[in-house]
């Protein structure tokens, strides 16, 4: 649908774009590659040359590795679950007519929008703190003693904050999937004799099956990267060093820029593969 | 096909929906009524939601201590900053993707989604010591390019989406009617686009506003955003429930009205249109 | 001297050709109507006269001037869409005058034309109206308003009926053939529909995969189709096509004739059948007449009101006159 001069146009007016994303994708990127291959620790005498895959091997062998890689597991993997399973009942619950439906799509959406340092301090300070904390209030009006919750329930407490900022996403998505559901479908089910259940489990769950791992895929891509509330809760300590954490210790507090860029090698493998799942949906989609 | 939803099963609905709705919504409920009372009355009775002894003053005290409305500025100007600049660079690129698409769109299109799949931290030290070396570590314009990179991707793609739903024919009239490409894009297109483009660019104000990865690793005393500014809390001097919830609500205030707008665009943005 | 020409034009799409090498002269005034079914390449062939499209190979002249690299709006034609293209944010007002401010006119020259084509079009009472808030005649009008006030060469419409319910089709299409009256600009007019085709053109141009099949006057192209294809395309009902030994009877692979062309009887004829299906349209009655000698039926016009129980045995005379024969290639023989 074009000619010649559009053509040309066109070309012209994508390159600053294409351009700006190219460098920054390489030049960064082939930094990070050249220093993973480098032994330096800039506090600490600086360039000291070449040492090939040390760096890898040695980020992999450390003792802080293997538990960063199950806080990694145990946090995504358990406010993946959450916020899949709530949000799939809470759209389901905002699909219904009810009272007030505006303010109550406020209520549970704006968790979504609290900015993440916000987010980890309230629940650190106001929540989650043990003395003056309202669940410690909570606890003690019930008799019973206040969990320390960052400091011994730390995953957990991390979960549960990053599960509430989460949830909305979640929940918005899923609801939007819901809305698109034909409404003839279902009573063409409703009329082929299907209960409430087999509703539920044979026509509204393949349809959202298709959004549920557009959720999975896009959420396990942010909460990989997730770091501003585990810096301002716990900074990484009671066993909360996600593999980004670690990566970030390495490069900026413990300064080895070497071993931090082997990490940092590591997390774009892993981000590229479950990217290269999520590709694959969207591009369907855009063939059309 | 309206029937009749049973009056009973509207009420069950609804008390449902508030109770839940009420516990997600009650932290940041809770930080508005703490904003208000005085520091004792935080530690002593937080549980108290009626407010014996309502005050300002903790909104006026933050800004005093701490500068406050230097660093809503420095949010401010980033926000914008990123987000305009982004829209300059955008708004060709997707209209040459979505009016001119070649066999290689597609995969420019996948290309330039899968640079937001990129681990910040994966490229940190770089940046970090090519702001050094520019001299903009520290500095809104270097966050302003910074944050621009990194929702490029996602400006593009909402534009393109966006762009696609303009019918083709109404361009291909201007272009009967003698409008070049300038009069095309300057009198038909962007009025056209205009609610897209402005969805575009809430969303990614408030992706700019709350992004904390490099507001925390890149600035310090001159160019710290509040997301910045809310982390020096956390360590224990700045332990003053009442004053935190002020700030914390002067902070996140005026991206949940946007947020409240921009329901839409969100799922078109973040999942790359998948979702519809 | 001919207005617009084309000179083995032919246009590819990737690897293939949609339109092979095509010539073609459309004359000054002439109504042109580009017919033929979904696919055929009417509407690519009007785009490459607009502009909107480059032709592979070929050329296009334009009152004897190469036109072919030049950009749609310096051609100076106008164009009609099929989904009217209006522009949604501008009043009727300003839609019509954007050509004209496209073209630098002062305002008080683009008031005064948009004026008189809203005279024209009976748009005098929406000119501050939004598209949104138009009917689908109204804004078909305003289409072709913005295209008038251009004064362009030719005037260019892609099936600009087919969105219109079927009544207001029929008021349009004499709108339409109005208009070209009162202007006597050459008019280009791309449709399916072999109605509009016929009552609208002064010559037709009958396309099929990309090639021309015939061109020539409605009437021509009733009594004369060239082929098989044309003859079927032209008349409504279809002209029945009967092979084998009916067709040798006549010398021919295959004869043709009109439904209107034969007559029924109950007693006596060439051809015996049943009847099938009957259509009562109050002004003809068509009959489907099953015949032992093939599966299709034929189609038979008959007087209106005429009833004739289903299943009852006819007899069917064709006109000697109007039998068409076509040999084995589907070409007529004359």
């Amino acid at each position: 649908m074009s000619t010649q001069q559009t053509r040309s146009a066109a070309k012209v007016m994508l390159a600053p774009a294409v351009v700006l994303l190219m460098a920054w994708m390489l030049v960064p990127l082939s930094m990070t590659l050249y220093f993973s291959f480098k032994k330096y620790l800039p506090l600490r005498g600086g360039d000291l040359g070449w040492v090939g895959f040390d760096n890898y091997t040695r980020f992999v062998s450390s003792s802080s590795f293997w538990p960063a890689i199950g806080t990694t597991l145990l946090i995504v993997g358990g406010v993946l679950f959450i916020t899949v399973t709530l949000g799939i009942l809470f759209s389901l619950l905002l699909n219904q007519p009810f009272w007030g439906q505006g303010i109550v799509r406020i209520m549970f959406i704006a968790p979504f929008f609290v900015m993440p340092t916000v987010s980890g301090l309230v629940w650190k300070n106001m929540f989650m703190d043990p003395v003056n904390g309202f669940f410690a209030h909570l606890s003690r009006a019930f008799g019973s003693e206040p969990i320390q919750w960052l400091s011994q329930e730390s995953i957990l407490s991390l979960t549960i904050i990053l599960s509430w900022q989460w949830l909305p996403f979640a929940t918005l998505i899923l609801l939007t999937a819901i809305q698109s559901l034909d409404s003839e479908q279902i009573e063409a089910a409703e009329m082929d004799g299907a209960r409430l259940l087999g509703r539920f489990w044979f026509i509204i769950i393949p349809h959202l099956a298709r959004a549920i791992t557009i959720v999975i895929l896009i959420q396990t891509i942010f909460l990989l990267a997730i770091f501003a509330e585990i810096f301002v809760t716990t900074a990484g300590a009671f066993g909360t060093k996600t593999l980004t954490y670690l990566i970030f210790q390495r490069v900026l507090e413990s300064q080895n820029v070497g071993l931090g860029s082997a990490g940092g090698v590591y997390a774009i493998i892993l981000a590229n593969i479950i990217a290269i799942f999520l590709m694959r949906i969207v591009g369907k989609n855009l063939s059309d | 096909m309206a029937r009749a939803i049973s009056k009973r099963s509207k009420i069950i609905n609804s008390l449902i929906a508030w109770t839940i709705g009420l516990i997600i919504f009650f932290p940041i409920l809770w930080i508005i009524i703490l904003s208000f009372k005085t520091e004792g009355d935080a530690i002593r009775s937080p549980l108290a939601v009626v407010i014996s002894n309502w005050t300002f003053e903790n909104y006026f005290v933050v800004q005093d201590r701490s500068d406050y409305f230097k660093h809503f500025y420095n949010s401010v100007f980033i926000a914008l900053g990123s987000t305009f600049l982004g829209i300059l660079i955008a708004v060709p690129a997707s209209w040459s993707m979505a009016f001119v698409p070649s066999k290689r769109t597609r995969g420019i299109l996948l290309w330039m989604l899968s640079t937001k799949m990129l681990p910040a931290v994966g490229v940190l030290y770089p940046i970090y010591i090519l702001f050094i070396a520019l001299g903009i570590l520290d500095s809104r314009v270097g966050l302003v390019v910074v944050l621009m990179l990194m929702n490029l991707p996602i400006i593009v793609w909402m534009l393109y989406t966006y762009f696609r739903e303009i019918p083709e024919e109404i361009l291909e009239a201007s272009r009967m009617d003698g409008a070049g490409l300038r009069e095309e894009i300057l009198f038909v297109l962007t009025p056209m686009a205009l609610p897209g483009i402005a969805s575009t660019v809430l969303l990614n104000i408030i992706l700019a506003w709350n992004e904390a990865f490099w507001t925390l690793n890149l600035t310090a005393a001159k160019a710290a955003p509040l997301t910045a500014f809310i982390a020096s809390y956390s360590s224990p001097e700045g332990l003053f429930y009442a004053k935190l919830s002020a700030a914390s609500v002067m902070a996140i205030a005026p991206i949940l009205i946007m947020g409240w707008f921009s329901q839409k665009q969100l799922v078109r943005g973040l999942t790359f249109g998948a979702v519809k | 001297m001919s207005q617009i020409q084309l000179k083995d034009v032919s246009k590819k799409f990737g690897d293939t050709e949609v339109i092979p090498p095509l010539n073609l002269e459309i004359k000054d005034g002439e109504f042109v109507v580009f017919v033929g079914p979904s696919g055929c390449g009417k509407s690519t062939l009007l785009r490459l006269i607009a502009g909107l499209e480059d032709v592979s190979s070929g050329s296009i002249l334009i009152n004897g001037e190469d036109a072919t690299k030049v950009s749609p709006a310096k051609r100076k034609l106008a164009m009609v869409f099929q989904s009217y293209a209006l522009y949604p944010h501008m009043t009727v007002r300003k839609n019509i005058a954007f050509p004209l401010r496209m073209a630098g006119l002062s305002s008080a020259e683009q008031g005064k034309k948009v004026e008189d084509a809203a005279k024209v079009l009976n748009l005098s009472d929406y000119l501050d109206r939004k598209p949104g808030q138009l009917s689908g005649g109204q804004r078909q009008r305003v289409a072709i308003g913005r295209a008038i006030v251009r004064e362009p060469q030719a005037f260019l419409f892609d099936e600009p009926l087919s969105n219109l319910d079927a009544a207001l089709r029929v008021g349009m299409r004499v709108e339409i053939s109005e208009l070209h009256k009162r202007l006597a600009t050459t008019m280009i007019y791309v449709t399916h529909d072999q109605i509009e085709a016929m009552t609208m053109a002064d010559k037709i141009v009958v396309l099929q995969n990309g090639k021309i099949e015939q061109v020539g006057t409605p009437l021509e192209l009733y009594r004369s189709p060239i082929n098989t294809f044309v003859a079927s395309f032209i008349g409504s009902p279809k002209m029945n096509i009967i092979e084998g030994p009916q067709a040798s009877k006549h010398k021919s692979a295959s004869i043709g004739v009109r439904p209107e062309h034969i007559t029924i009887s109950d007693s006596n004829g060439t051809w015996k059948g049943t009847i099938g299906v009957s259509e009562q349209l109050g002004s003809d009655t068509f009959f489907h007449v099953k015949c032992e000698f093939q599966d299709q039926s034929i189609t038979v016009r008959a007087i209106g009101g005429l009833e004739l129980a289903y299943g009852q045995t006819v007899f069917l005379t064709p006109e000697k006159e109007h039998l068409h024969r076509f040999d084995k290639d589907g070409l007529r023989i004359k």
